[in-house]
């Protein structure tokens, strides 16, 4: 029986030798998920450690120079580590040590993940070993020394396209090498069952947070939540709590890449079609013989040729809407948040940023954006200024 | 000139410890894989898995993921494998099996893939990403068509040898090793006792595969097993002698069904 499934999307279309660790890490989950002791040690991981609650924070400046609807920026940038990825990685390495794993694998992007499951190594005392692609390893050079700081290895992934996919190919080939002791940390909303729903939970936290705090400060709900779709994480988590709300309108933003009408781009939804990859059925960018095809964009986090099934079904039954967002938009929002509100966020989150500012003026004043501002843009700022002609090297 | 009839897989087991070989479709070119297949069919091979290059094998160790990107640098499609397979099959009854990952297989079309599988006379499948959880996806289609999706039993199974077991057809897929396909030097799963987990359910023939390389190896799990699978090994040869390796093909298997019988 096909299992965590989303409308006709997601499943478990893996190898025979990862079965067996796949449905004990099912039952691990459906024990912990309902346990009490759990979730607090959880909770108190993700507040003591993680620094959370993150702020929902009214941009005030953004708000008036787009003269339109009022915009708050949920702050994941200021979790430590730098990102939404530790609230993910904390509760899979919690669980993981409930398993009695003792060895954490992951696949990192643009090693916003990496960094965050060899931080939660680091504290959990588990060994910690990162796949990463070697397009990626150049362009995010620092967070690679990073990941060796906190005492994990990482492996500079030479195959096929050399970036995020590949990276997710390694870490599943490595997991079938040596499954008994080792937990694979899936970074995103994607993979085999029960990784969509597992990640999906520890993400949702964004959106129980922010649901919160705007019926606090505004004492009604949002218009429309926006965040960056990769994978599609930080997204399903800012979006979970709200889809009972079917006034809150949900936007995910595609890297566009140079452009959906170019073979340079990342966009799976605009682009892509249903396909059978990772361990999902979803929607993917592939050609008509169901080769994956090679994606471009220039954030390393969303240059992800999938979706995650849950993300693919809430496009199919209209719950959420895709929009993409070129590489030239998204350095755009880069520079304006950190110019507008002193903000410097990920170049993955300034995906989600361009939208809301083509979409603010067209709202009126009372209206509400809540813009998920998935991590901070340190790790980008090196390589948009070559994007701008500079010649600055890490 | 016709298709001849292929002969069934089940005739290969049949007294005899059966040796079953593997490489690339369209690696080094699909002329080549033609000849190759007949030669290695001369050499005394029982059976021939025809892989269809992916972009993404993640079941593969480097020496069959160079060959799927060889493959598929040449424009190798899956059009173009079934031309090839119907051309083979003019020429010999050997059973013919696919190994391919899902996504081809969906993409393509369910009943489109598995009506030209008939067509062309592909006798079986192996899909290394698709567990007996997820079958339900080809099986009804591919039973139509009469080809036996290949089950994979792992050194990970354990508790669900005899669920994946009972309900084989063709044969039953042995994975030796934990890891992904290459040549190893030592196997370490203790073989015998899940064949004879296996044996207490089914009668399905079991060919065991992942890191086999020598005739040595290949002699010791004949022992056991009713037949033996090399695909890493073969890749190899072709990918050192390209257009030219026909002959050290037909050496090599020569040489490993000799150490087996």
């Amino acid at each position: 029986m096909s299992k965590g499934k989303y409308g006709v999307h997601g499943g478990q279309y893996i190898p025979e030798t990862l079965m067996n660790a796949i449905i004990e890490l099912e039952a691990a989950y459906e024990h912990y998920k309902n346990d009490k002791d759990f979730q607090d040690e959880l909770t108190e991981l993700l507040n003591e450690y993680a620094g959370r609650p993150s702020r929902l924070y009214y941009a005030k400046k953004m708000t008036e120079d787009l003269g339109g609807a009022k915009i708050y920026l949920k702050r994941e940038d200021l979790n430590h580590t730098g990102s939404h990825k530790i609230n993910n990685v904390l509760g899979q390495a919690l669980l993981a040590k409930k398993m009695g794993k003792t060895r954490l694998i992951a696949e990192t992007g643009a090693g916003q993940h990496g960094v965050a499951t060899a931080t939660a190594a680091a504290l959990m005392g588990f060994e910690c070993e990162i796949f990463m692609g070697k397009e990626d390893t150049d362009r995010q050079a620092l967070n690679v020394f990073r990941m060796e700081l906190l005492g994990a290895r990482v492996h500079v992934v030479t195959s096929g396209t050399m970036t995020l996919k590949d990276a997710v190919n390694e870490t599943m080939r490595e997991w079938t090498k040596r499954v008994e002791d080792t937990h694979y940390v899936l970074g995103s909303v994607m993979g085999p069952h029960p990784f969509p729903e597992m990640v999906r939970d520890f993400q949702s936290v964004i959106s129980k947070e922010a649901r919160q705090q705007i019926l606090e400060k505004e004492g009604k709900l949002p218009n429309v939540v926006i965040a960056c779709v990769g994978g599609g994480s930080n997204a399903m988590g800012a979006f979970y709590n709200f889809i009972p709300d079917k006034e809150v309108k949900l936007i995910g933003c595609e890297a566009a890449g140079k452009g959906v009408d170019t073979a340079l781009t990342a966009a799976t939804i605009a682009k892509g079609s249903l396909g059978i990859f990772h361990g999902m059925k979803s929607y993917f960018c592939q050609d008509e013989f169901g080769q994956i095809a090679p994606v471009y964009s220039i954030s390393a986090g969303l240059d992800y040729p999938g979706i995650g099934p849950e993300h693919a079904n809430l496009h199919d039954t209209k719950r959420a809407e895709y929009v993409a967002i070129t590489d030239d938009e998204a350095v755009n929002a880069f520079e304006y948040l950190s110019k507008t509100e002193g903000i410097i966020p990920a170049i993955e989150s300034a995906h989600a940023i361009a939208y809301a500012m083509v979409l603010a003026p067209k709202m009126k004043k009372d209206e509400i954006i809540i813009v998920n501002v998935s991590g901070r843009g340190d790790k980008d700022v090196a390589a948009i200024a070559r994007y701008k002609g500079e010649n600055i090297y890490e | 000139m016709s298709n001849l009839q292929a002969n069934k897989i089940s005739k290969i087991f049949k007294d005899n410890k059966a040796f079953i070989a593997f490489l690339t479709a369209g690696d080094p070119s699909l002329d080549k894989t033609e000849e190759f297949i007949l030669a290695i069919e001369k050499a005394g091979a029982d059976l021939v898995e025809i892989g269809i290059p992916f972009s993404d094998p993640i079941a593969e160790g480097p020496v069959i993921q160079e060959a799927n990107e060889r493959a598929l640098s040449v424009g190798t499609t899956t059009d173009k494998i079934f031309m090839m397979v119907r051309r083979v099959r003019q020429k010999t009854a050997i059973p013919l099996v696919f190994l391919t990952y899902i996504n081809p297989i969906f993409v393509y079309g369910i009943d489109r893939f598995f009506k030209a599988c008939q067509e062309s006379g592909i006798n079986g499948i192996i899909i290394p990403d698709l567990p007996f959880e997820e079958k339900g996806e080809v099986l009804d289609v591919a039973k139509t068509y009469g080809v036996d999706v290949i089950t994979l039993i792992a050194p990970t199974s354990k508790d669900r040898i005899q669920t994946l077991a009972k309900e084989a057809t063709g044969f039953i897929y042995l994975v030796s090793s934990m890891g992904v396909t290459g040549v190893r030097s030592e196997i370490k799963t203790d073989l015998k006792s899940m064949i004879d987990d296996i044996r207490q359910v089914s009668d399905t023939p079991v060919a065991v595969g992942f890191g086999i390389s020598d005739p040595d190896q290949a002699k010791a799990i004949a022992k056991i097993a009713n037949g033996v699978i090399v695909g890493s090994a073969i890749v190899k040869i072709i990918a050192e002698y390209g257009d030219n390796a026909s002959d050290s093909l037909y050496n090599y298997v020569k040489s490993m069904k000799k150490a087996i019988s």
